[in-house]
C-alpha cells in the first residue's frame, strides 16, 4: 500500500460540517441555494457511504477466513488481532499525542451497515425537510452538524473521538427539536432528551477515563510482559505509550486481564469490569432507550420535526446500542458475563411493555415512538445472548429497525403534513389518496412484526434463536438464589411482544389507511411529491432486499461480532 | 541568598511586557489629552492593539529565549541558576507558567479593550483604558511573582484598579454599589491574606516562595503544624476571594451585575486566571508533598480544602444559576461553578507521581486558557445586546436568532463551551480536569463534576432556547454589530473552536510544559 489514500471516512464526516459552514455564510433568504447545498452534501455522503459499504462487503469473505485462522491459531491477543484485522479504510493521525489520543477512524462489520444507514437517513431527512420555511439556513446547518456527529461516533476507533462526536451530536439535536419541533411538547421533550442522554454519557466518560488509567497502570506495572507481547503480536504499535485511548489498546488490555484484577477500589471480590460495566453499558444504552431510562424517547420522537425523528429513531438510538457494545461488552467481557444476565430483564420489559404502550396510543407518532422502545429492546437483548446468532441478529436489527423506523416516521410526517392531525381514530381511508405512503407503511409494518421475506424476520428470528441457544449456558446468581435456563422463558414472553406489535401495526394500518375517506375533513390530502417517493423507496427497498437476499449484510455483521465473541471466550 | 545572578539585559527582557504596559498607559494618556472627541473612539483600538502586540511579544519571549539571552550576556551562568530562572533578586520567576498566564492576561486585556469600544460612558474615555492597562500590569506581575512581597504588591496593583473600574460609571447607582462592594470585600480579603503572608514571614524569616518550604520543615515546627496551617488558611481565604470560590463568593453576583459589562468580562477571566496561576505556584512551592510537620503532610490539608471548596462551589454556583433572570448574574454564578471545576484540577495535585501532579496543573492552565476566550465571547454578546436594547434579562434575548443570527450563534458557542460540549474548547478543558481527578484517585470528584456539568447544561440550554425558540415583538429589529466587536468575537470564537479541536495538542503541551516548570526536575 503506502502513498496517498483517499481519506474517505474523514470526507464523510467533514462534508456535512463544511456544508453547514457554507450555509451559515450565505444570506438567509437564499433558501433554494441552501437546500441545494444540503441535498448535495447529503448525496455525496450517501454515495461515499455506499462505496464504503460495498467496498467492505467485497472483502468480507477473505476477512472471515482470516479471522477464522486467527481464532484457530489462538494466542493471547487473538480477539484484538481479529478486531484489528476486521478494520478497513483506517485513518490514524495523532491528535493529542501526549495523552495517547489519536484521530483514528475505521470501519468493521458492525459499523459499516450503520454508515450506510446514516447516509440513507440523511438524504431522506433532507428531502422530507424540503418545505421548511422558518430559518431554513439554521435548520439545515444544525441538521448537517448532527449528521457529522453521528458519523463520527460510528467511525471512531479511539474512545476519546467517540465521546467527542457523541456529545457533538446531542446539542444540534436539542436545537432542532426545541426550535422546529411540535409546539406543544418541544421544549420539554428536547430538554428531557438532552439531559437523559448526557447524564448517561458523562458517567460512561468518567468510566472510560478510569478504564484508560487502569489499563495504563496495568501495562506499566504487572502487565509489562503482556504489553510487550501485544506489541510483538502486532496489535499495538511498537512505539505506543502505555497510556492510550485507542480501542485496540484497551481491548488488548482487557484480553490480558487488566480489568479483571480482584481488589478494585479496595473490595476483594470486585474487579474493574464488574464495577464499571453497568455504568458504561447502561450509560450508553440510555440512548438506545433501555428500560427504565427510555422515557425521553417517545416524547423526543413525537416532539421532533419529521427529519429529526427519522434520524433520531433511525440512527441515533443505534448509536447508543452500538457504543454500549463497543465500549462495554467488547472491552469488558467479564463485566458483560456478570451483568448482562440481569440486564436482559430490562430489555424484556422494553420489548413487551413498549409494545403494550404502543398499542394503547391514539397519536400516530407515539405509536411509532413506543414501537422504537420495543424494538430497540430486542437489540440490547441480542447483545445479552453473547453468542454469534443472537449478536448478529441484533446487528441486523439495528440496520433493519433504523430503515424501518425512519420509513415509519417519514410516512407519519407525510400524513400529518396533509391532514394536520395525528389522531388515529379521526384518520381513515388514506390509502385511496396516498397509495405510496400506505404501501410503504405496510412494508414497514410487515418488517416490524417480523414477517418472513422482510429484514425484520431475519433479525428477530436470529435474536430469539440466539437467546434459546444461550439459555443453558447462562446463570444468574443473586446471593444464594440461582436462576438457570431462564433465557428460554424470556424468549417466550418476548414473543408476546411481537404478537402485540402485529396487533398495533394492523390496527394503525387499518384505521389510518383503510376505511372511508372524508374528503371534506381533509381537503389537502393528495398523493405525494416525487421527492417523497424517493424517500420511501430509499428506506423501504433495503428492508425487502435484505429479506430476500440476506447475504448482502449477514456475513458482514457476523464478521463484525467475531472479535467481541472472541473476547467473551466463545466464537463461531 | 539569591542575589541577582542575571545581567541587566535579560532581566529587562523578562519585564519587557510590564515595561510595555507602562509605556502603553502613557501613550493612551497622551492621546486622550490630545485627541478630539471624534478621534477618541479610536482609543479602544490603540489600547487593544498595544495589548495585543504585547501579548505577541510575550508569546515570542519564551523561557528558552530568555535563557539564550542570559547565556549570551553571561556564558558562565550556572545550570542551577538557569533552571530557576529567578530574576530581580528572586522577586520574579520567568518559567513556562509565567509565560502562558502572561499571554492569557494580555490577550484578555486586548479583547476587553475591543469590546469596550461602543459602551456608553466608557468607550471613549482614555482613563478607562489606562486603569485597565495598569490592572493588567498587576496581573502580569502576579503570574510570575515568586516572593511574598511581590505577590502581594501584584495582587494590589491588580485589585485597586479593578475597584475603580467596577465603579466606573459614576452616575449609575448599581455601578457605584458594585465598586463599593468590591472594594470593601476585596480590601477585607486582602487584609486577611496579608495577615497570613506576614505570619509565614514571621515563622520563617523568609519571603521567597521557593525558600519557604525548606524553613517550614526545620525543627521549629516539628510538632506543631497549627501556626502554619493557620497562615495557610488565611492565605487561601484571600485566593478564594479572588477566584470567587465558595464560601468567599458573596461579592461575585452583585459586582458582576453592577459593574460595567466590559469590566465584568475582564474581572471574570483575567483576574481569575492570574489568581489561579499564583495559587498553584504558591501551593506547590511553599507546601509541596515534602513538607511534613508533626507527621502530617500539609499538602493533604490544602487538598482537602480544595476538594471541599470545589464541591460546594460547583454545586452552589450551578444550582443558584438555575434561577437567575439576569444574564450577568447567571454568568456570575456560572463563573463560581467554573472556579469549582478548576479547583478539581487543583485538588488533583495530590497525585502520587510528579507526572500526575504536572498533569493536574496543566489541566488548570488549559482550562483557564480556554475559559478566557469563552467567557469574553459570552460577555461580548451581552455587551452588544445591552447596548442595543438596554436590557440584561435573559427573557429579553428572545428572538435574538432572528435579530442577529451571528450574535445568537456566538452566544451559543460560548455557552456550549462553558457547558463543555464539543467542538467548543470547554469539552476538552473539562475532560483534562476530570481526567486529572481520576488520575489522582478522585474518581468520585470527577463523577460529581460531570453530574454538576449536566445541571449547568440546563441553564445554558435555557438561554440558547430563548434565543432560538422564543418569539418577541422586537424580532424584526436587527442588532448592529460594530467593527471592533466583529473582530473581538471572530478572534475569540475562532480560538474557542480551535482550542477545542485542532490546536488541543499545541495548547495542552504548552500547559504541561508550564506545569512541569513548577516542579524541580
Amino acid at each position: 500500500m503506502g502513498g496517498f489514500q483517499f481519506p474517505i471516512l474523514s470526507v464523510i464526516i467533514f462534508t456535512p460540517i463544511v456544508a453547514a459552514l457554507i450555509m451559515l455564510a450565505i444570506d438567509a433568504s437564499r433558501r433554494d441555494l441552501i437546500r441545494g447545498i444540503a441535498i448535495t452534501a447529503a448525496g455525496i455522503v450517501l454515495v461515499l457511504s455506499a462505496a464504503v459499504y460495498f467496498g467492505y462487503n467485497s472483502q468480507v469473505t477473505a476477512l472471515t477466513a482470516d479471522m477464522n485462522k486467527l481464532a484457530a491459531a489462538g494466542g493471547q491477543f487473538k480477539a484484538t488481532a481479529m478486531f484489528v484485522r476486521g478494520l478497513a479504510f483506517e485513518e490514524n493521525i495523532p491528535w493529542i499525542s501526549t495523552l495517547g489520543i489519536n484521530y483514528h477512524l475505521g470501519v468493521d462489520g458492525l459499523n459499516t451497515p450503520m454508515v450506510l444507514l446514516t447516509g440513507m437517513v440523511t438524504v431522506a431527512g433532507v428531502l422530507i425537510s424540503w418545505r421548511i420555511e422558518d430559518r431554513t439556513r439554521e435548520f439545515f446547518a444544525f441538521f448537517m452538524l448532527l449528521v457529522a456527529g453521528v458519523y463520527g461516533v460510528f467511525l471512531a476507533v479511539d474512545t476519546f473521538v467517540l465521546f467527542f462526536f457523541y456529545e457533538l451530536a446531542i446539542f444540534p439535536m436539542y436545537l432542532l427539536i426545541a426550535t422546529w419541533g411540535w409546539v406543544k411538547l418541544r421544549e420539554y421533550a428536547a430538554m428531557k432528551l438532552t439531559l437523559y442522554i448526557l447524564i448517561g454519557s458523562v458517567i460512561a466518560l468518567v468510566g472510560v477515563i478510569a478504564m484508560v488509567f487502569t489499563a495504563s497502570n496495568f501495562f506499566a506495572g504487572d502487565g509489562a510482559a503482556a504489553f510487550q507481547a501485544a506489541k510483538d503480536a502486532g496489535v499495538i504499535a511498537k512505539d505506543a505509550p502505555t497510556f492510550s485511548f485507542s480501542m485496540t489498546h484497551l481491548m488488548a488490555a482487557g484480553e490480558a486481564g487488566a480489568f479483571n484484577i480482584p481488589g478494585y477500589a479496595g473490595v476483594d471480590v470486585l474487579t474493574f469490569a464488574k464495577l464499571w460495566f453497568p455504568f458504561i453499558f447502561i450509560g450508553f444504552a440510555v440512548l438506545a432507550g433501555v428500560f427504565p431510562f427510555h422515557n425521553w424517547s417517545p416524547d423526543g420522537h413525537v416532539a421532533a420535526p419529521t427529519a429529526v425523528s427519522m434520524i433520531h429513531a433511525g440512527v441515533l438510538m443505534k448509536l447508543g446500542a452500538y457504543a454500549a457494545l463497543r465500549m462495554g461488552v467488547q472491552l469488558m467481557p467479564e463485566g458483560a458475563q456478570v451483568h448482562l444476565p440481569w440486564i436482559v430483564f430490562l430489555t424484556l420489559v422494553n420489548v413487551v411493555y413498549g409494545a403494550f404502550i404502543a398499542f394503547r396510543q391514539r397519536d400516530f407518532k407515539y405509536v411509532i415512538g413506543f414501537s422504537s422502545v420495543s424494538h430497540m429492546g430486542l437489540v440490547t437483548m441480542g447483545w445479552a445472548t453473547m453468542n454469534v446468532v443472537g449478536m448478529t441478529g441484533a446487528g441486523l436489527q439495528m440496520f433493519s429497525h433504523g430503515a424501518m423506523t425512519a420509513l415509519f416516521f417519514g410516512c407519519v410526517g407525510m400524513v400529518y403534513d396533509r391532514a394536520h392531525t395525528r389522531d388515529i381514530p379521526s384518520l381513515g381511508g388514506f390509502a385511496k389518496k396516498m397509495p405510496w405512503v400506505a404501501f410503504a407503511f405496510i412494508v414497514g409494518g410487515l418488517t416490524s412484526m417480523g414477517m418472513p421475506l422482510f429484514s425484520g424476520f431475519l433479525a428477530e428470528f436470529a435474536i430469539f434463536q440466539g437467546m434459546w441457544k444461550a439459555s443453558p449456558d447462562i446463570t444468574l446468581q443473586i446471593g444464594n438464589f440461582v436462576l438457570t435456563n431462564y433465557y428460554s422463558i424470556i424468549v417466550i414472553i418476548s414473543a408476546l411482544g411481537i404478537v402485540i406489535t402485529a396487533a398495533y401495526v394492523l390496527r394503525v394500518t387499518g384505521q389510518v389507511f383503510f376505511g372511508d375517506f372524508d374528503a371534506k375533513k381533509y381537503p389537502e390530502v393528495g398523493d405525494i411529491a416525487i421527492t417523497d417517493r424517493i424517500i420511501l423507496i430509499l428506506l423501504g427497498a433495503p428492508l425487502l432486499i435484505i429479506g430476500l437476499y440476506p447475504t448482502i449484510i449477514y456475513p458482514m455483521i457476523t464478521a463484525g461480532v467475531q472479535p467481541v465473541l472472541a473476547m467473551l471466550g466463545g466464537g463461531h | 541568598m539569591n542575589v541577582t545572578q542575571f545581567g541587566l539585559g535579560p532581566s529587562l527582557l523578562v519585564v519587557l511586557p510590564e515595561l510595555g504596559l507602562g509605556a502603553l498607559s502613557f501613550i493612551v494618556l497622551l492621546l486622550d489629552l490630545r485627541w478630539t472627541e471624534a478621534q477618541r473612539k479610536n482609543i479602544a483600538v490603540v489600547s487593544a492593539v498595544g495589548l495585543g502586540l504585547l501579548a505577541i511579544i510575550t508569546l515570542i519571549l519564551t523561557p528558552d529565549v530568555i535563557k539564550q539571552a542570559a547565556l549570551q550576556a553571561d556564558p558562565n551562568l550556572s545550570p542551577e541558576a538557569l533552571a530557576k530562572m529567578s530574576f530581580w533578586g528572586g522577586m520574579i520567576r520567568y518559567d513556562a507558567l509565567t509565560h502562558i498566564f502572561k499571554v492569557m492576561v494580555l490577550a484578555a486585556g486586548a479583547i476587553t479593550s475591543l469590546i469596550s469600544a461602543d459602551v456608553k460612558g466608557i468607550g471613549r474615555k482614555g482613563e478607562f483604558y489606562i486603569i485597565l492597562i495598569v490592572s493588567s500590569l498587576g496581573m502580569v506581575l502576579m503570574s510570575g511573582s515568586s516572593d511574598l512581597i511581590m505577590a502581594f504588591l501584584a495582587l494590589e496593583t491588580t485589585s485597586i484598579p479593578l475597584y475603580i473600574l467596577a465603579g466606573f460609571k459614576r452616575g449609575d447607582a448599581k455601578s457605584m454599589e458594585s465598586g463599593m462592594k468590591y472594594f470593601l470585600f476585596g480590601s477585607f480579603a486582602s487584609a486577611i491574606m496579608l495577615y497570613g503572608l506576614s505570619l509565614l514571614y514571621g515563622f520563617s524569616g523568609q519571603t521567597n516562595l521557593y525558600q519557604l518550604a525548606q524553613y517550614l520543615t526545620t525543627d521549629a515546627f516539628v510538632n506543631n503544624p497549627v501556626p502554619v496551617l493557620a497562615s495557610l488558611v488565611l492565605i487561601i481565604v484571600g485566593f478564594g476571594f479572588k477566584i470567587s470560590a465558595v464560601p468567599f463568593h458573596f461579592w461575585t453576583p452583585d459586582v458582576y451585575e453592577g459593574a460595567p459589562t466590559p469590566v465584568t468580562a475582564f474581572l471574570s477571566v483575567a483576574s481569575k486566571a492570574a489568581s489561579f496561576a499564583l495559587l498553584v505556584r504558591f501551593l506547590i512551592a511553599v507546601f509541596p508533598s515534602t513538607v511534613v510537620i508533626g507527621g502530617a503532610q500539609i499538602q493533604n490539608f490544602w487538598v482537602q480544602l480544595m476538594v471541599a471548596s470545589a464541591v460546594i462551589s460547583m454545586t452552589l454556583g450551578n444550582v443558584v444559576a438555575l434561577s437567575q433572570k439576569n444574564i450577568k448574574r447567571m454568568l456570575a454564578y456560572s463563573s463560581i461553578a467554573q472556579a469549582g471545576y478548576t479547583l478539581v484540577g487543583v485538588a488533583a495535585i495530590q497525585s502520587a507521581t510528579v507526572a500526575g501532579q504536572a498533569d493536574a496543573v496543566a489541566s488548570v492552565g488549559f482550562y483557564m486558557f480556554m475559559y478566557v476566550f469563552t467567557n469574553l465571547l459570552a460577555f461580548a454578546v451581552v455587551i452588544l445586546f445591552s447596548n442595543a436594547t438596554g436590557s440584561e434579562t435573559i427573557a429579553d434575548l428572545a428572538g435574538l436568532s432572528r435579530r442577529s443570527p451571528f450574535l445568537a450563534l456566538m452566544m451559543t458557542l460560548a455557552l456550549l463551551s462553558l457547558a463543555g460540549v464539543p467542538p467548543a474548547a470547554g469539552f476538552v478543558g473539562k475532560f483534562f480536569l476530570f481526567r486529572a481527578a481520576v488520575q489522582s484517585n478522585l474518581t468520585w470528584l470527577a463523577l460529581f463534576g460531570v453530574l454538576n456539568s449536566i445541571v449547568a447544561l440546563y441553564y445554558y440550554l435555557v438561554v440558547i432556547k430563548v434565543m432560538y425558540v422564543d418569539r418577541s415583538e422586537d424580532e424584526d429589529k436587527p442588532i448592529a454589530v460594530g467593527r471592533t466587536y466583529t473582530w473581538a468575537m471572530s478572534i475569540t470564537a475562532l480560538a474557542v473552536v480551535l482550542i477545542g479541536t485542532v490546536a488541543v495538542q499545541v495548547v495542552f503541551t504548552w500547559a504541561v510544559e508550564s506545569a512541569r516548570s513548577l516542579f524541580p526536575s
